[in-house]
């Protein structure tokens, strides 16, 4: 039997990013607020201290900070002709877990969509014409640019976002600019920006979390300039410099007297009352194996995307995807990133790449999204292009020109003597719905709990196979006329592998659309079952732009924020939207 | 999983335990665990352990603390085939490396604490990843006495690390192709996969855990290692940056006598 625990407004399931800033602003609105979090408390000066935290192998290698899938996995297969098997290891995507989730090791690259992201099927129909979204499950977003373009401004602000407003001819328009100036360019960036602007190309300073300067954010938090160690990407920040939910808003945060954080404290299920409608609170158990009852007015699931889609299958809550039928929402538009990449060797060229931050790096937007036309190239989307150094980390990246044997004499040499002299470019891809790729509850395997484990099923749809030899032909062409000696365009290739770091942006699922007969929740996130019920985070969206995820979903959950306090909680427990 | 106690109890178990350094590292090792014990609840204070930085674990000491002589023998020899040594720089044995592997092996990651072994197993794709049963301690166990045993028929009941190099570095390629066949459950390819890995960990990662010994590995390529701030070097492009390498202990012209 759980105990059950004293009645709070708002129960928050998981205290990553989007965690804190509901927390954040539904304290400020007077709510007592209680976030569970599964794993531990985790601070700058206990847990990633600069004395310590330039330690590649217990970081990235063996996964300090990272989602330990001994404790918590999901099963994987390409296609449904395949049976699923569990992820045994991290490979392709890094979750994070413990107070922060991945907003600790997260890179610091803050990117807002093109307007015509939120318009995707229907901006790309009226462009190209019905049969350039064939195959294709991609959607509208049920909000455009310009309703969350102040919570984009939000975001940059507590975060204190680097960059250089205008100097991206692609960029929506902006209320303000970048509360920092843009970081410096290391010498790899700018090869890459000089050959990029030659060809006629608009190359601008990735808009980073990584501080160029001190700042003082409006919650009075401060963070410190970047020092360029190079442990920013997989790790945290001992130097207060990167944006994260530790140093833009839990201090804050925890000087409230109507907020708590509960830590040890995993969700097993959101509680509804009989007729399902209504969610009464959350099941959840510490690591004692006690089991409690949670009740609140509201449940926020502000967990990873993985484990938000995962609580809504377990719950019950919706209708589950089936691909057979096409019935069902939740799980559906599982998508992910398209990653490809050039890498570059220089004779006469000392890099230095070691010297880094997470999103430094001069990038070109203009083969992203819809910025170019895609007349007869028989793919829609995009890729920004970026010469990019994060740093040098040896045992991930001493690279080695093709053709070099992976181990020998002949590796050591070409080790010593390009580790300095090489760098890589990143081709950031859309990722875009295809109907066989969902997430459902895996009929084998179950979690530590006994609950059926989340099953991914995903490969590459060919649109985004073809829009990444593209794109990554382009980057070459820049490549070129950077000097390099030797370049080896690396466009992404199917089938999806498990195995490969790519990055970690997994996106919906748990998608937001204009009516309940096309999505799982609505604009603001509010689950058209339950309307007590919210979801933020990256499984609100029914595709992946070609851009890191995490300034979108901070918007959104801001957007959400504000519509509960103005709107919501007028009325509690009505819709936001009609269905 | 290391239970998490209450604050309090957690100072008088470090102070009983010496609160040394790796002590203190290890007193907080179940974090790397999800559920690490029964909750805590943080209201007005931040969620911060006075006196339990969770700074990681120093490896120290000889002897071996997982392989067998055997083991040692087969994982020298072939270690260093991977990174021979020459003038460029150390070999990996030289290194540390094969200290490094005990190490790691008799401890988290050799008993699997990031790994998900539970059952049903079956072979998967190479796209699904591993999908053995075993921990990497087993995993090495198992798979260098399959590789003896295969390296033994053909070579007249010899060892690997007896064999002559060019014979030792065929019968690696043939592990990295998966040509050497092994009876068992473990293929040769996905035990030179592993194995490379482990190697380039031990020759790379900061010498706190065995390898990289003296800092050589980096100085052979030029990584200046856990330095703090590069801001000066930023934009002088093209010039080399004058520092020599650093680990998370210093180095030894650093330290006073």
């Amino acid at each position: 039997m759980a105990k059950v625990m004293p009645k709070v407004d708002v129960v928050l399931v998981g205290f990553g990013w989007t965690g804190a800033i509901f927390a954040q602003q539904l304290c400020d609105a007077g709510l007592g607020v209680l976030a569970l979090e599964r794993a531990g408390a985790r601070t700058t000066p206990d847990n990633w201290a600069t004395t310590f935290d330039q330690d590649e192998l217990r970081y990235m290698w063996r996964h300090h900070l990272f989602q330990n899938v001994k404790y918590s996995t999901l099963t994987f297969r390409n296609n449904v002709n395949q049976t699923a098997l569990p992820m045994r290891k991290l490979g392709s995507f890094l979750p994070g877990t413990g107070v922060g989730g991945a907003g600790i090791h997260w890179n610091g690259q803050i990117w807002r969509w093109l307007e015509s992201d939120f318009k995707l099927r229907s901006h790309n129909e009226a462009r190209y014409g019905k049969q350039a979204t064939e195959g294709l499950t991609i959607q509208d977003m049920p909000v455009d640019y310009h309703e969350i373009e102040p919570f984009y401004d939000m975001f940059d602000k507590i975060c204190g976002t680097s960059g250089q407003a205008g100097a991206n001819p692609f960029e929506a328009p902006r209320s303000a600019p970048y509360p920092t100036g843009p970081l410096p360019m290391t010498y790899g960036p700018k090869l890459f920006e000089q050959a990029a602007k030659g060809m006629g190309l608009h190359p601008f300073p990735h808009p980073a979390g990584n501080l160029s300067e001190a700042y003082t954010n409006p919650l009075g938090m401060q963070m410190g300039k970047c020092t360029f160690c190079g442990f920013c990407e997989k790790f945290g920040c001992g130097n207060y410099s990167k944006a994260s939910p530790q140093t833009a808003l839990i201090p804050y945060i925890l000087t409230k007297p109507n907020f708590e954080l509960r830590t040890e404290a995993e969700v097993l299920k959101v509680e509804r009352t009989p007729d399902g409608k209504h969610a009464t609170g959350v099941t959840y158990v510490d690591g004692s194996g006690m089991e409690y009852f949670q009740p609140a007015e509201i449940v926020v699931l502000t967990a990873y995307q993985l484990h938000n889609v995962h609580l809504m299958l377990v719950s019950g809550i919706g209708q589950p995807y089936d691909p057979a039928t096409g019935e069902g929402h939740v799980g559906k538009n599982y998508c992910y990133q398209t990653m490809s990449s050039v890498d570059l060797f220089f004779e006469d060229k000392l890099l230095n790449p070691f010297i880094g931050a997470g999103a430094l790096a001069s990038v070109i937007d203009d083969y992203n999204g819809d910025n170019f036309d895609h007349s007869g190239l028989g793919f829609i989307g995009g890729a920004y292009i970026a010469g990019m150094i994060t740093g040098a980390r040896p045992i991930e990246m001493t690279r080695v020109p093709d053709g070099v044997p992976k181990w020998g004499l002949e590796w050591k040499r070409a080790a010593a003597k390009y580790f300095l002299r090489n760098m890589s470019i990143s081709v950031h891809g859309s990722s875009y719905a295809q109907a066989g790729n969902y997430l459902s509850l895996d009929p084998t395997y179950k979690d530590q709990f006994g609950r059926p484990m989340l099953r991914m099923t995903f490969d590459f749809p060919g649109n985004d196979l073809k829009m990444a030899q593209y794109c990554t032909d382009r980057a070459a062409a820049i490549a070129k006329n950077m000097g390099a000696s030797k370049v080896h365009p690396k466009a992404r290739k199917g089938p999806y592998d498990l195995t490969q770091y790519q990055t970690t942006h997994n996106v919906g699922g748990t998608m937001m659309g204009a009516s309940p007969s096309g999505s799982v929740v609505n604009k603001y996130g509010q689950s058209w079952d339950v309307a007590n019920l919210f979801v933020t985070g990256a499984g609100l969206y029914p595709q992946n732009p070609g851009y890191n995820p995490t300034g979108t979903l901070a918007a959104l959950a801001y957007y959400a924020t504000d519509a509960i306090k103005s709107r919501y909680l007028k009325e509690a427990g009505a819709p936001l939207v009609a269905a | 999983m290391a239970g998490n106690p209450s604050r309090a109890i957690d100072r008088r178990g470090l102070l009983a335990l010496g609160a040394a350094l790796g002590t203190a590292g290890a007193a907080v090792a179940g974090r790397d665990g999800m559920l690490a014990g029964p909750s805590r609840t943080f209201t007005n204070a931040l969620p911060w352990d006075d006196g339990l930085t969770d700074a990681p674990e120093v490896t120290g000491g000889g002897g071996w603390r997982y392989l067998t002589e055997g083991e040692v023998g087969f994982l020298t020899a072939a270690a260093d085939r991977l990174i021979p040594p020459d003038a460029t720089g150390p070999g990996a044995s030289e290194a540390g490396v094969v200290t490094f592997l005990d190490r790691q092996l008799a401890g988290d990651y050799g008993n699997g604490a990031h790994f998900y072994l539970e059952g049903p197993w079956q072979k998967g794709t190479d796209t699904q990843g591993y999908q053995s049963r075993f921990t990497p301690a087993q995993f090495y166990r198992h798979a260098i006495a399959a590789i003896e045993t295969a390296v033994g028929q053909g070579e007249n009941g010899k060892g690997f690390k007896d064999l002559p190099a060019e014979r030792q570095d065929a019968l690696i390629k043939q592990m990295e192709s998966g040509d050497l066949k092994l009876d068992g459950p473990i293929t040769s390819k996905a035990f030179f996969t592993m194995f490379l890995q482990n190697v380039r960990e031990g020759y790379f990662s900061d010498p706190i855990y065995g390898g990289n010994k003296g800092a050589a590995a980096w100085a052979m390529i030029g990584f200046p290692g856990a330095h703090y701030d590069y801001s000066e070097w930023v934009t002088a492009y093209n010039q080399p940056v004058p520092v020599k390498p650093v680990g998370l202990r210093g180095r030894r012209d650093w330290q006073r006598s």
